[in-house]
This record gives structure tokens, sequence and C-alpha cells, in this order.
């Protein structure tokens, strides 16, 4: 037993980086989830979900919408898929930028776009409900499809054509069946998402359609109904767990698919019927993602008589306003919530880089040295569990585990960051992993050869490699605790309330100033997130331009 | 560009190829070329890489348009046919054998598009794996296959549904020499066995001299 192997880090290294982020899961996940199932096992309650049917009827509409949701994001999905698979054409690769624009915006932006996109009789509507959903996945489908698609040699539908199928025969016989692996993972990343969608159900389903998570929500904060909520939770849970395992099954499968030889498989498109083609389904992936944040602008400058700045005024001058305002919401200062989102997005970024960082070095160390894989991998699942959970069931669990002596932080406003923080460290870790694993140890080794002490050989290999990846993982981090609304909802109180919590309470509130001032928020929280995400990503290409 | 390519015998052209033209954007590939092929001839397209060979393949099975002229299949004009209902076969290059499928399935696709009963199909995959020297391999994966067997399970998927005409497009490239040159046999062989008509494509002199009655020589642009 050596207390150092060969050039790695010490034992006490490695265990001093896992600690922050044992100490965190244990914390702030483990510990909530254990009050939660303290407080929900109660036979009361028990009693109460059972006979419930209000709630199996909000169970199946849940699984029901995201059914649909998942369904006819792949539909949707498939033809930007296949275009950017099989083509190469001017602005490509804008295209596909343009294309993961929804994904990365907040769930409440997504809800407020479609809010002000939509003609009333929509409004809180299943329909509205499911063109947001589809809205918001696309890119899922369109990135995990289309990778796949564009590794496979078109002539194997040149193939089938010759032997005779139509080319629908061709795409269900040849395409699809291959295309099989990446389907079925990306529909179950949408199924998870649409199933555990929170703040765009809230925005656009009102209150006759409540999923899962609203339930949870509702009863939790609304009916003070703690013990059913608990139950709802801990089912939800297990369901999603249970989810995600079969998620990673798929994802292993795909790995041991069919060998396939990256080609350039794009072509120009030729005559004037392909090209037209080409044209007519970019513009229309334009149109479709750009129509929604266009309304949500135009909703924000849009009053009784034409267009104005007088929302925009209203936020940013707010100050000096704010002796005029109504008293409902008196509470409310969107400006001031702008601050306070800047703020525990700094905070929750902060943590979730050193914590995720940490993490990963801890990881690949143990992975490195036979004997301690299995923790590394423990670790990795560990950190991962956050993201199998949905937002509510965090902010829930968070709530009910420090509302009660002797940890009784309910108040300490840092509890907000730090659930941010732990939904932002999986993205962290995993956007860390592959570049550490990739570090051939012999380059330390050769730096330890050449002098280098192990942390000063660590200090220059693999430090050096950390910063793009760390800059990517900021960015989302920081994405992340932006828009973060579903754990936050629980956790947040009066005067201390982030850009999505005011969005969506300027948007349940009658009036139209106010609707325009949560448009001018909404407008404002979206800018905010591309230029966060532009920010690092522009910072991390200027050295490293291989993506 | 082709010589001006007519059949040896005087056989009525069974395939007609006339003044295709065909440029991707600013390089012409193919500039007023013509083929004529009569019925149960064997004809080589011998030239280097990059003379457009492949892409006059790709024509006449209707894969990819022309940018002028016209192909006609037993003295009809099968331009605005569709690549499935013109009756041409094409063994690609790298075989193209479909990965998720095994070898039957493979051989039988063309037949299932031609919506022929079970029993048949399994008797003509049965037939088709003897003729190619392979019987029994119904059920291997194609994923398992050695270059040379992947070679004669793609000859047999096109030959399976009687295709009127049989392009090959460079079928023994890259094999070894020993393997290469005993499936050169075998090939040329075969063809005749089976009565087919085929267009071969290779830029090897030798090939083209042992499997086809007449060749075309296609000099690079």
């Amino acid at each position: 037993m050596s207390a150092r192997d060969r050039n790695g880090l010490s034992r006490w290294t490695i265990a001093a980086l896992a600690a922050p982020a044992i100490a965190f899961i244990g914390l702030f996940y483990a510990w909530p989830v254990v009050a939660l199932v303290h407080r929900a096992v109660t036979a009361e309650a028990f009693r109460t979900v059972v006979h419930d049917v209000s709630l199996r009827r909000i169970l199946w509409f849940t699984a029901w919408q995201a059914a649909i949701s998942t369904a006819a994001t792949v539909v949707v999905g498939l033809v930007p898929a296949w275009l950017l698979a099989r083509y190469e054409f001017v602005g490509r690769r804008f295209l596909t930028a343009l294309i993961t624009v929804p994904f990365v915006l907040p769930t409440v932006v997504v809800g407020a776009a479609f809010l002000a996109l939509l003609p009333q009789s929509l409004d809180q509507s299943v329909v509205a409900i499911l063109v947001a959903h589809v809205f918001f996945n696309v890119a899922v489908v369109v990135r995990g499809v289309g990778g796949l698609w564009s590794l496979l040699p078109p002539d194997l539908v040149g193939a089938a054509r010759t032997l005779g199928a139509s080319p629908w025969r061709a795409m269900r016989e040849v395409t699809l069946p291959l295309l099989a692996p990446a389907i079925e993972a990306s529909a179950s990343v949408v199924f998870l998402f649409s199933f555990t969608s929170f703040g765009v159900v809230r925005i656009l389903g009102g209150p006759s359609h409540p999923t899962l998570e609203v339930e949870i929500w509702e009863r939790a904060t609304r009916l003070g109904d703690v013990g059913v909520a608990a139950i709802v939770s801990i089912i939800q849970l297990v369901v999603l767990g249970l989810a995600v395992l079969w998620f990673a099954r798929i994802q292993s499968r795909h790995r041991a698919a069919i060998g396939l030889r990256p080609l350039a498989n794009r072509r120009r498109a030729r005559g004037w019927a392909e090209r037209g083609t080409v044209a007519a389904l970019s513009i229309a992936v334009v149109v479709a993602v750009g129509t929604p944040l266009a309304a949500l602008f135009e909703r924000s400058v849009r009053t009784n008589a034409g267009h104005s700045l007088v929302a925009w005024r209203a936020v940013f001058g707010r100050r000096q306003l704010a002796t005029g305002r109504p008293t409902a919401v008196s509470s409310l200062d969107p400006l001031g919530s702008l601050f306070t989102s800047l703020r525990f997005a700094l905070i929750a970024t902060v943590l979730s880089v050193i914590i995720g960082g940490c993490a990963s070095l801890a990881i690949v160390a143990m992975s490195r040295t036979g004997g301690r894989s299995r923790l590394g991998r423990a670790l990795d699942t560990g950190i991962m569990l956050p993201l199998g959970t949905s937002a509510v069931t965090i902010g829930f669990g968070v709530l009910v585990g420090f509302s009660v002596a002797p940890l009784d932080w309910r108040a300490a406003p840092l509890l907000i960051p730090l659930g941010h923080a732990l939904v932002a460290t999986p993205f962290v870790v995993r956007v860390l992993l592959p570049t550490l694993r990739s570090i051939d140890p012999h380059l330390r080794d050769a730096a330890s050869a050449l002098g280098a002490s192990p942390l000063r050989a660590w200090r220059e290999v693999d430090m050096r490699v950390m910063v793009a990846p760390l800059l990517t993982g900021a960015g989302f981090a920081a994405a992340i605790s932006l828009g973060e609304f579903g754990a936050t909802t629980f956790l947040t109180r009066q005067g201390r309330a982030t850009l999505p919590i005011a969005i969506e309470q300027l948007l349940a509130r009658p009036g139209a100033v106010l609707h325009a001032e949560g448009y001018v928020l909404a407008t404002v929280l979206a800018l905010l997130t591309f230029l966060v995400i532009g920010a690092f990503e522009g910072v991390r290409s200027l050295g490293d331009r291989s993506g | 560009m082709a010589d001006s390519a007519v059949p040896s015998g005087h056989a009525p052209a069974i395939l007609s190829a006339r003044g295709i033209c065909i440029a991707f954007g600013p390089r012409t590939v193919l500039d007023d070329v013509s083929l004529d092929v009569a019925e149960g001839e064997i004809v080589a397209l011998l030239g280097p890489s990059g003379s457009g060979k492949s892409t006059l393949l790709r024509i006449i099975t209707g894969l990819l348009r022309a940018d002028r002229g016209t192909v006609e299949l037993d003295g009809r004009s099968i331009d605005d046919l569709p690549t499935h209902r013109r009756n041409i076969g094409l063994v690609f290059q790298d075989e193209q054998l479909f990965p998720h499928r095994t070898v039957a399935q493979n051989i039988e696709f063309g037949l299932r598009m031609q919506r022929r009963p079970r029993t048949d199909r399994t008797r003509r995959v049965a037939e088709l794996l003897a003729v190619v020297g392979l019987p029994g391999f119904e059920d291997r994966r194609v994923t398992d296959l050695s270059g040379g067997e992947a070679k004669r399970i793609a000859l047999a998927r096109t030959l399976a549904p009687a295709p009127r005409i049989v392009l090959l497009d460079e079928p023994l490239t890259g094999l070894d020499r020993e393997l290469h040159d005993q499936l050169t046999v075998e090939l040329a062989r075969l063809l005749r066995e089976t009565h087919t008509t085929a267009v071969l494509v290779t830029h090897d002199r030798d090939e083209a001299a042992a499997i086809a009655d007449r060749v075309v020589r296609m000099e690079g642009r």
C-alpha cells in the first residue's frame, strides 16, 4: 500500500479535493431527501395520496402531456436534424447555433415568449404548453440525432433506393432503424424535461393544468399540505431515478452500436428543388426560433396606444417612481431582482466551479489508481444525482431540510445560490471530465522526470488544459443560476426575488403595465443568458479553436 | 470524356446514355458523355480516379441528376423516373450493406420491395448465397464479414431482385492482391453464368480486360 501512486496526487490530496463535493452533496442533497422522507412517512399523508382522485388525474395529465411533447419534439426535430446533417450551405453553422438558443433560455423566458406570442384563446391551454415544450427541447433532438445522422453514409439510402425502396420506405427501413439509439436517447431526455416541466407550465398552464411539479409546489407552499407534497416528490424522485437508469442503459448500448466513420457526408444542394427545400427549411427554422423571441420584445414595448419604452423606463427608472406604484406590487422591485439574480449567479458560479473542479480532479485521480476507481464512479454518480431530480423537489427538500432546528436556515439568503450550485455543479463536472480524462499521464511523468514535484507537474500539465472547459462550465453555471426557477420558487423571500421569480409574478398579476414590465424583465433575462454563455464561450474559444 | 461508345456487336442497346453533362460548382466532371450497352454485354469503364466514372453510374441510377443529357432504358427515357422505379442495380465501392440487418435480410431487401412472398425470398437468398460461394451465411451479421465476403454479399444483394442491368462501382478495389485476382475470375464467371448485363467501373486495366466484353476509356479532366 503506497501513500502515493506513481506520480499521481497523494491520497490526502485526493481526499481533500473530493471533500467539498461530498460535504456539499451530503448536506444539500442527501439531507433534504432524508428530511423529505422523514416528513412524508405519516400514515395520514399516505392515505390522502392513495385516495386523492385529483392527484391521479394530475399524474395522468403530467404523463400524457410529456409523452405528446416528446413525440412532437422528435418529429419536429428530425427535419432540421436531417437538413444540418446532410447539406452544406451558407449559414449552416449559424443555424446550428440558432437551434440551440431555445434550449439555453430559462424556462420562464420560454413561457413568457409563448404567452406573448399565442393569441389569448390559447392562453392556459394544453396546446400552449406542448408548443413551448417542443420549442424548448427541439435542440436535444437536433443535436443528438443530427450528430449520428451526419455519420451515416448517405449511400446506405442510395443502396436501398437502387433496390427499389421509395424515399419514404428507405427512411423507414434504413435511416430510422440506424438512428434509433440516438432517437431513443434524446426522446428520454425530452420526456424527462417535459415530465418535470415547471416554469413553462406555471406561466402557460394556469391553474387549470397543473403537472405534478406544479401540484407539489401548490400543496407545499399554498395549501400547507407538506406531507402529501413530500410523498408526491418522493414518488417522482423514484420515477425519475428509473428513467435516468434506463437512459444510462440506452447510452451504453449506443456506444456499442455499429462502427461509424466520420466522413464528409454533407453536400451542397443540387437543382432548384433541392436548393429550394434547403432554403425554405432554413427560413422556417429562423422564423420558428425568432418569432417567439420577437413577440417577447414586442410585448415589452406595447402599450394601449402603440409602442413605447414606457415599461423599460419604469423598470430601469424604478427607484424614482417607487412611491407611485400600486400597493399590490410594492414588494416587487424589478430592477432589484436583476441585481439579486446577478449576485446569486456570481456566488453559484464560483461555488459550482470550485466544487465541480475539485471533484473532477478527484474523480480522474481515483480512476487512475486501480483500487479506487469504484470510489471515483460513486462520487461521479453522487454529483449527478441533482440532475436526475426535479428542481422543484430540490427546492422543496432544501426548504424542508433547513426549516427545523438545528438547521433552521430558511431565512439565509445563501440558500438560493447554494441550490443553484447544486443544479449547476453536474454540468461543470460533465464538461471537465472528458478533458481531464484525455490527458496523457505520460505528460505528467515527463514533467516529473524534468524535476517537477507532483503538485508542480500537475499544475503545469492538468491546470493548463482545464482552463477552457472550466470557462465553459462557468458559463453554463451562470446561465443555469440566472434562469433557475423551480428550486428558487421554494426558497425565495419577499424583497429577494430573482429575475425568473419577478417575471412570473408580474405576468401572473392583472394589468397591462405589469405584464409589459414582466416582458421587459424576460427580454433582459434572455439577453443576459446569451451574454453570459457567449462571453464565456468567447473567452474560451480565444485559447481553443478546435471546437 | 468517353470514347464514342457503341456496342461491339449489332444487338440493340438496352441502356443508352446520351450527351451527359454534369458540373459540381466550377468543376466540370462529365462533358457530353455517351454510352450504349447491349443486352447481355459486360462493359468496363476504365479511367483514372476523378474521371467521372462513378458519377456516370450515379446518374444512370438516378441517385444524381445530370445537368444535361438523357438516359434511356429499353428505348424509353428514364430521366423522370425516380431511382427506385428504374430497376437498375448498383454495387457500391464500399458495399453499403445495411449494418442493422443480417446477410439474408440484406439480400432479400430488394425482393421485399417487390413484395415477393417469404418462401420465394428464402429460396432466392439461398440460391444467391450458393452463386456467390457463401452458402449457409443467412444469419451472419454483416458487420462480422471479411472484406471479400462483404463484396460477395453486396453483389448477391444487387442481383437478387434481378435488375435489368447491374452497375458495379470499383467492386474489387481495396482487396489484397490474391483475393482481388481470385474475385476477378469469379466475378467474370458469375456475371456470365447469370447472363447479367453489366457496367463495371474500374481503374485497373487487367481487371477490365478479364471481366468485360468491351472496354470504354474515360479520361480525367
